[in-house]
């Protein structure tokens, strides 16, 4: 047995810097049973334990050796509503596969390609599950069509509910469409997921911003019995430097919205956008190495990534690293923008650094960068995408007077996701902050379960 | 949804529609905008809403043909829909304790002066209205707003039609015969409001403007409209469009207005825009 995992076959990186066509290509289907053959079968399926929804991982790995996909398909749908996501985004050598008994002497199995391979042969000939559970006649809105919403309204719908998710842009999927890039996550395999729930009944509204044209209360008044708020984090937050206001500079989800939701890329497309030649990307998370690889894509010379602390503390995943420097992405490490330059047409000419070294350990687990005296430097630079993280949007919580919130303006909430408002639940960034697709999953299916428990007493 | 009912031409550039919009026309207020996307391919544009009617279910929007969109905008005729409008965005205008008040309106900004000074003139308010074109052949609703307000200036740039001069000439004047006005509110083009509250800071007088800058989404995410007031960075899409004018770094917001100016000119080239 391999000690190694099947290597993913991947676009090259000369061609893929230059296409938003996806990165990682699939596993073929022999590619795919000789991985899933390396699953020992372990008595204790640790892997299960480190999946925020629990999918039964050596069940559906068993099944794709038996080459009954659509089986596996079914499985791993039991508790994840979008595994065509997920098997493309997860972080799973954080979660299922650092848990992986086969990770500590070889490589761990390869949990998350098998899941996308999976997803993938269901959405190429999957047979079209029906609808089967009866209407039980009670209404439930779900605000945000991001993954928390999605998974919520799935699990909402199977359990019989009529089910409406309103949507404040005008395609569904949160961040699914507006952030995650097309060569990360295809926006036909999200359209396949949302599809699919549609043909579950659940009703989708676009461009429908609650908290402006309809209140928490007026859904209420309208006869929703319960709210699920998954609204996300989406206010960027900006340094505050001097210079954050020339032409060039963007906030991440300004730039990433242009491309993925926009498609700025593409000419027929009036989106505009700037095409930088020499493109600075301010912070170390999953955002930053996307908007450093769209910048790339859409034709720069040098795309630098500008980050604090060393590579060790990025928050981003090693792979989307990896794929990032195998593209040519420069990472200026322990190093620390101070402010932005511009020549006489007030745009972006340079941005000034310094450098850092690494202290003690902080509140966050990870050791404090401290500015090194006289390191100032100047790297030349015509755009600047400012990554440096999101808080959660407060046009709910300001027109609804019950709805509490931290100093974070993220929605407060107890283990069952209810908020201060009686039959108002919140999960996902909107409660935790900047965090990931699959938790986001969780809470939507927690909150499910929570509000399926309080209708039941209810009648 | 989202169906034209009305379509009037106002002058050769600006053009009206009334929009059916009845989850919309619901909860606007006045100074509140909507974000629309012509079809598929189109661009999202912030856009005033100029007028609504709560029973009829409709909104109305006034807008001036400066790049493709809005060319693209007005190549549509009563009957065609939008694909997408959203909205009521921003915060709505509140005036409180006001009792005589200048409402100035620059070109097309005169479609968003009009509803603010028509609010206030309902409410028993001294209304003096200057607006001011480039030409006489540019003049909107001058009828309309004659109609809400005691006074009513008009100037163009050339001389054209009634005075010659500029907005800030006539508001000069206004101020130094009269010492009682309370508020000024100005809408239209950025160089014309920064001066307006040049001379007001002056007099001493409460100045509210409305800023249209770059957004994407109108919610707060993108951060494209962000605009500096006091010394604070403030999204104009929720925190505004009004701002206290006094405290608004046009400069800057001048500057920003233009980060696609090299892409538009391509764009119009290619589309038959000026």
């Amino acid at each position: 047995m391999s000690l190694k995992r099947v290597a993913m076959p991947v676009q090259d990186p000369l061609i893929r810097q230059t296409n938003f066509n996806e990165v990682s290509l699939g596993y073929s289907e022999e590619m795919a049973v000789d991985e899933a053959k390396r699953c020992i079968n372990c008595i204790n399926k640790p892997c299960i334990s480190g999946c925020p929804v629990s999918v039964n991982i050596p069940e559906f790995i068993n099944l794709i050796v038996k080459h009954d996909y659509e089986q596996a398909y079914k499985i791993i749908t039991k508790t994840n509503s979008l595994p065509a996501i997920c098997g493309r985004v997860c972080p799973q050598e954080t979660q299922c596969e650092a848990k992986c008994i086969r990770g500590i002497k070889a490589e761990a199995i390869s949990i998350g390609r098998l899941e996308r391979f999976v997803a993938d042969c269901h959405l190429k000939n999957g047979e079209y599950i029906e609808h089967i559970s009866i209407v039980n006649g009670h209404k439930v809105a779900v605000i945000g069509s991001g993954p928390a919403g999605l998974s919520c309204a799935n699990d909402l719908i199977h359990l019989g509910y009529s089910v409406n998710i309103f949507e404040a842009l005008h395609t569904p999927g949160g961040v699914l469409v507006y952030g995650i890039p097309e060569f990360r996550l295809p926006k036909e395999v999200v359209e396949s997921e949302i599809e699919n729930l549609k043909k579950l009944g659940v009703e989708i509204q676009t461009n429908m911003v609650i908290g402006k044209i309809l209140t928490v209360g007026d859904l209420e008044k309208m006869g929703y019995e319960a709210i699920f708020i998954g609204t996300g984090a989406g206010l960027p937050n900006f340094m505050g430097i001097v210079g954050e206001d020339l032409i060039g500079v963007y906030s991440a989800n300004e730039f990433l919205t242009r491309i993925n939701l926009m498609k700025a890329y593409l000419d027929e497309y009036d989106t505009p956008i700037k095409k930088g030649k020499n493109v600075a990307v301010i912070g170390g998370g999953n955002v930053a190495i996307d908007a450093a690889r769209c910048a790339k894509r859409l034709g720069a010379d040098h795309v630098f990534i500008i980050y604090r602390r060393s590579i060790e503390e990025m928050p981003a995943r090693m792979e989307e690293i990896n794929h990032a420097k195998e593209e040519g992405i420069i990472f200026k490490l322990q190093c620390n923008p101070i402010r932005i330059n511009s020549n006489d047409k007030g745009e972006v000419s340079a941005i000034e650094c310094v450098n850092m070294e690494l202290g003690e350990i902080d509140s966050s687990g990870r050791r404090r960068p401290h500015v090194i005296n006289n390191s100032n430097h100047v790297l030349e630079v015509d755009t600047v995408i400012i990554a440096i993280g999101t808080s959660p949007n407060p046009l709910i919580k300001n027109t609804t007077d019950e709805l509490q919130t931290n100093n974070q303006g993220c929605f407060i909430v107890n283990d069952q996701l209810l908020t201060s408002k009686l039959g108002v639940y919140a999960g996902g960034d909107a409660v935790t902050g900047a965090a990931t697709v699959i938790l986001a999953m969780a809470a939507g299916k927690q909150a499910a379960k929570s509000i399926h428990e309080y209708l039941l007493n209810k009648y | 949804m989202n169906v034209i009912l009305k379509k009037a031409q106002l002058n050769q550039h600006t053009v009206l529609y009334e929009l059916e919009a009845p989850y919309i026309a619901k909860k606007a207020n006045a100074g509140q905008f909507i974000i629309l996307r012509i079809n598929e391919f189109g661009e999202r544009i912030p856009l005033t809403i100029a007028d609504y009617n709560r029973d009829l279910g409709t909104i109305t929007i006034i807008f001036q043909t400066v790049g493709k969109t809005t060319l693209d905008l007005a190549r549509l005729n009563v009957g065609d829909s939008i694909q997408d409008v959203v909205g009521p965005l921003g915060t709505s205008s509140h005036f409180e304790k006001v009792k005589k008040v200048i409402v100035i309106g620059g070109g097309v900004g005169c479609a968003i002066a009009y509803p603010q000074a028509k609010t206030l003139f309902k409410c028993g308010i001294d209304i003096d209205i200057v607006a001011g074109f480039r030409t006489h052949e540019l003049i909107i609703l001058e009828d309309e707003m004659r109609q809400v307000c005691n006074r009513l200036f008009i100037c163009t740039d050339d001389g054209s039609y009634k005075e010659k001069g500029l907005v800030t000439d006539i508001l000069k004047r206004l101020l130094d015969e009269e010492k009682n006005y309370d508020l000024v509110i100005a809408i239209g083009p950025l160089v014309m409001m920064k001066y307006i509250c040049k001379l007001t800071e002056l007099y001493h007088i409460k100045t509210i403007v409305s800023l249209n800058p770059v957004m994407v989404d109108g919610t707060g995410m993108c951060g494209g409209c962000r605009v500096r007031v006091d010394g604070k960075i403030k999204f104009a899409c929720v925190d505004g469009p009004d701002f206290d004018g006094l405290l608004v770094d046009f400069d800057e917001l001048i500057n920003r207005n233009n980060f696609y100016k090299e892409e538009e000119k391509h764009m119009c080239k290619l589309f038959g825009g000026k």
